[in-house]
């Protein structure tokens, strides 16, 4: 099918299960839409050596029931992947935009976990990356390049992934200050403590804003008990919370928005009192990982020219952080670059003639057009 | 030979002082790490900037002459091995930390600073996790062109998982900035993907890392056992149990009476193999998970134990282990060291297969073993003065690289293909794969002339057509040699 498309030069747009359809350049409509649906498998799992193999369109959240009846679970936590939320977002879908959630925190991103991957490409090559041990410097890292490269490269088959143990216990310490100084002060000092929090977010709603740490394992509470405490040296109003599993599901929840527009900001952690200030003077709501700089901003219902001008006001405001538009109403992308540029962009280029000659693999979509 | 002109040009750029040409001079640079590989430069070229560096590349892409990029030549897969004809660049002069941005948990740094030195500009609370042996004087950009390892990966992960943005010289000279301190740069990650490239698709001249807060609390034992096979159950059972140890080693007999004799690090040197595991957390979290490991130990029928009372002790435990490679000279006076990796289930069956070839072809065989993500480390003891004794040791080594690919693992887990395996990338890899590989290097390189005979078992041109589909060597198992 990719080499027919390839051939012909039509257009292929690749779909898991849509969750991220619309994200990226709005572009010129497919010929060929390309479904990994029915590429649903656990290829293996490999519980003592702790990976796994997945098919491309196996939604997320039965990955992850599939794993938990070995106590274990691929480390990741992207909105529309946990059970219960449907059999929505796919593996390759998250692998592909380089989806997280708040576990990425301790984890890393999908980069940080997969350890190979199967492509098919627009000539057809049907080729392999990596490997399935959780170690291996074999061959240059195509996994990591074909990660959050929006299927423009070309098809992810299969994807090997390294799992981790379940922790058993959790429990979260919460903050709470309308002060976004404050709140800066406070989950600095977490992610700069000794005590090694699972998770570490922050949320900005109305002028209300939460500092909180999640905690697992053996003896989780001893961790979250210091943590109060260091919330509440940074002014804030603190406690610990043991049903926790709600408020995290929120905060995964809020980078998602079926109406609004979400601009997410690769920022610096020390910078999270301006990331918090921009928010308020745009009225975004915004959740974040506190620790790594990373915020998603809600801009809220509005017509277009308020939102597309809230997003430029946003992008000006935290110049030169990279302010990525990814859900917004299909009028707002028309209106703004939903990427901005990036220097490597003449390298990607030549990355993306080398992989996709014909330049037939979601095109348009990408970084600069690509 | 390098061109007169082209070597005035260099004298230029750097200084006449910082370029060599004497036959003598240049012996220091003809091997790394795998020192049984030898290829003297043409010349070598010692830049004291990132500028100098671009020069360099660029004249080099007029003459279209090729060049190695070399740190510290701590490499042990040849990767820093001079090509014939070729200009050998010599970063060691570009060894400044240029920032500590501690508040961001970065630090950026020319390509020549040691391992060693970024934990030691950000400690006491905080750390740079990856830490291969040779940390002390390996460099970062080395660490960066392998995707260097260490005995902390299994939970902290690579070099690859530390490395957040790169300032990088591509082969024509131009200057790419690839991501940054902030994470998520819109667009391919390059960063990810020169990582690990050993070389060919460029320099690394500026390189920005992440770090990490030292937990608060350690706990560093090691359990003794009577074989191999019973450490590995109790690493089996460790993991198991959902604990993920910041390190988790075992050493074999041999590999402990080498240590031991050089060290003197306490290992008793009667005991079949030693586990050694490392939990980091809180101190609760430390306290809980200690009395689970002790009871591993004991039920896996461990003959004795050694906890570390402090930090001194720590580090003893740890220079043992870290010495291994090195005090392996005690036993063997040569040896040649393995990198291959397995799933870590297929341990048992994988060294009794070890054992056989080390019987077949009469030689010992040492087992250093990163135990949680299945690194194994046989270093096979030979002695180069007796005719033909390297050739076989190199036999019996590729044999045991195969064994472990044939249960499901890789080639190389840290140390990289280089020269040194490249010849076995067809016993991991098809045709269509290496073609997959061969276009990224295009993308980067197209003239190749970055690190030119690394990596990919035969040579191959730029705009090739990849070929037709050819059955996956995996699927013919075993019928790979080595050369």
């Amino acid at each position: 099918m990719m080499r027919a498309a390839g051939a012909e030069g039509r257009r292929v747009r690749i779909r898991g299960g849509g969750t991220k359809w619309s994200w990226g350049r709005p572009a010129e409509p497919p010929e060929v839409d390309v479904s990994t649906e029915r590429l649903d498998r656990v290829v293996e799992h490999n519980e003592g050596d702790l990976t796994a193999v997945f098919e491309a369109g196996l939604p997320f959240a039965r990955a992850q029931e599939a794993l938990a009846n070995a106590g274990q679970m691929v480390a990741l936590d992207p909105p529309f992947g946990l059970p219960g939320e449907g059999d929505r977002a796919t593996i390759g879908g998250v692998v592909a935009t380089g989806d997280s959630g708040p576990l990425r925190h301790r984890y890393g991103a999908p980069r940080d976990l997969i350890l190979g991957i199967t492509v098919a490409l627009s000539d057809g090559t049907v080729a392999r990356a990596g490997g399935k041990v959780i170690k291996n410097v074999a061959g240059y890292d195509l996994a990591k390049l074909f990660t959050g490269s929006f299927g423009t490269l070309g098809l992810i088959v299969e994807v090997v992934m390294r799992l981790h143990p379940r922790p058993p216990e959790t429990v979260t310490a919460v903050g709470v200050s309308g002060d976004p100084d404050a709140l800066g002060e406070a989950a600095s000092a977490v992610a700069h403590s000794p005590f090694g929090p699972e998770c570490l977010d922050v949320s900005w709603d109305g002028g209300h804003g939460e500092v909180m740490a999640r905690f697992v394992g053996a003896a989780p509470e001893a961790g979250a008990r210091e943590v109060v405490k260091l919330l509440e040296r940074a002014g804030l109003d603190a406690r610990l919370a043991a049903d926790d599993d709600d408020r995290w599901n929120r905060q995964r929840a809020r980078q998602r928005s079926a109406d609004g527009a979400v601009v997410r900001v690769s920022g610096l952690a020390s910078e999270l009192p301006k990331v918090l200030r921009s928010a308020r003077e745009v009225g975004a709501s915004l959740v974040g990982r506190a620790g790594l700089g990373l915020s998603w901003m809600t801009l809220g219902e509005g017509d277009v020219p308020e939102l597309v001008s809230n997003i430029e006001e946003v992008r000006r405001r935290l110049h030169p952080f990279p302010c990525v538009v990814l859900d917004a109403p299909a009028e707002v992308r028309e209106k703004v670059e939903v990427w901005g540029d990036d220097g490597a962009l003449p390298l990607m280029r030549r990355v993306k003639a080398r992989f996709d000659g014909p330049g037939v693999c979601n095109p348009g979509i990408f970084v600069g057009g690509i | 030979m390098i061109d007169d002109r082209l070597v005035e040009r260099f004298r230029h750029i750097c200084g006449p002082e910082h370029v060599l040409t004497d036959r003598h001079e240049l012996r220091t640079y003809e091997s790394d790490g795998l020192r049984h590989y030898r290829t003297p430069a043409a010349l070598a070229v010692l830049p004291g900037s990132a500028d100098e560096v671009r020069q360099i590349v660029l004249a080099c892409h007029g003459a279209k002459v090729p060049w190695v990029a070399r740190g510290a030549g701590t490499g042990l897969s040849g990767g820093a091995i001079p090509v014939e004809d070729g200009v050998l660049v010599v970063l060691t002069r570009l060894n400044r930390i240029l920032e500590v941005d501690l508040d961001n948990q970065r630090v950026v740094v020319e390509p020549c600073v040691t391992n060693a030195a970024i934990s030691k500009a950000v400690g006491p609370t905080h750390f740079y996790p990856p830490d291969p042996s040779s940390q002390v004087v390996s460099t970062i950009g080395g660490n960066v062109a392998e995707n260097a390892g260490g005995l902390h990966c299994f939970k902290y992960g690579f070099t690859t998982n530390y490395v957040t943005g790169l300032e990088i010289v591509l082969s024509d000279g131009e200057v790419a900035t690839l991501g940054g301190k902030e994470l998520d740069r819109p667009g391919y990650d390059l960063v990810g993907t020169f990582v690990g490239s050993e070389g060919t698709l460029g320099i690394a001249t500026r390189i920005t890392l992440r770090v990490t807060p030292e937990a608060e609390g350690h706990r560093t034992m090691v359990g003794y056992f009577d074989s191999i096979e019973q450490a590995g159950q109790a690493v089996t059972d460790i993991v198991g149990a959902g604990m993920v140890p910041a390190a988790i080693e075992i050493m074999d007999k041999l590999t402990i009476e080498a240590t031991e004799n050089w060290t003197h690090a306490g290992y008793p040197v009667d005991v079949g193999a030693a586990l050694i595991v490392e939990l980091d957390g809180s101190e609760a979290e430390c306290d809980a998970r200690f009395d689970d490991v002790m009871e591993i130990y004991e039920r896996n029928g461990a003959t004795g134990t050694r906890v570390a009372e402090d930090e001194d002790e720590r580090a003893l435990i740890w220079k043992a282990r870290k010495a291994a490679f090195a005090a392996m000279g005690y036993v063997s006076p040569y040896y040649y060291v393995q990198d291959s990796v397995i799933p870590r289930t297929r341990l048992a069956e994988v060294l009794k297969r070890i054992d056989g070839l080390s019987r077949d072809y009469g030689f010992k065989v040492a087992n250093v073993f990163h135990a949680g993500d299945g690194n194994l480390h046989p270093l096979v003891c030979y002695d180069a003065r007796k005719e033909g004794e390297l050739e076989r040791a190199e036999e019996l080594s590729g044999k045991i690289v195969l064994a472990c690919v044939e249960a499901g693992g890789s080639i190389t887990g840290e140390h990289g293909v280089g020269l040194d395996k490249k010849q076995l990338m067809t016993a991991m890899f098809s045709e269509q794969d290496l073609q997959a590989f061969q276009r990224l290097r295009c993308a980067f390189d197209p003239d190749q002339l970055a690190n030119p005979g690394k990596v990919m078992p035969t040579p191959r041109l730029c705009g090739e057509v990849p070929g037709p589909y050819r059955k996956h060597p995996l699927e013919q198992a075993g019928v790979a040699e080595r050369f």
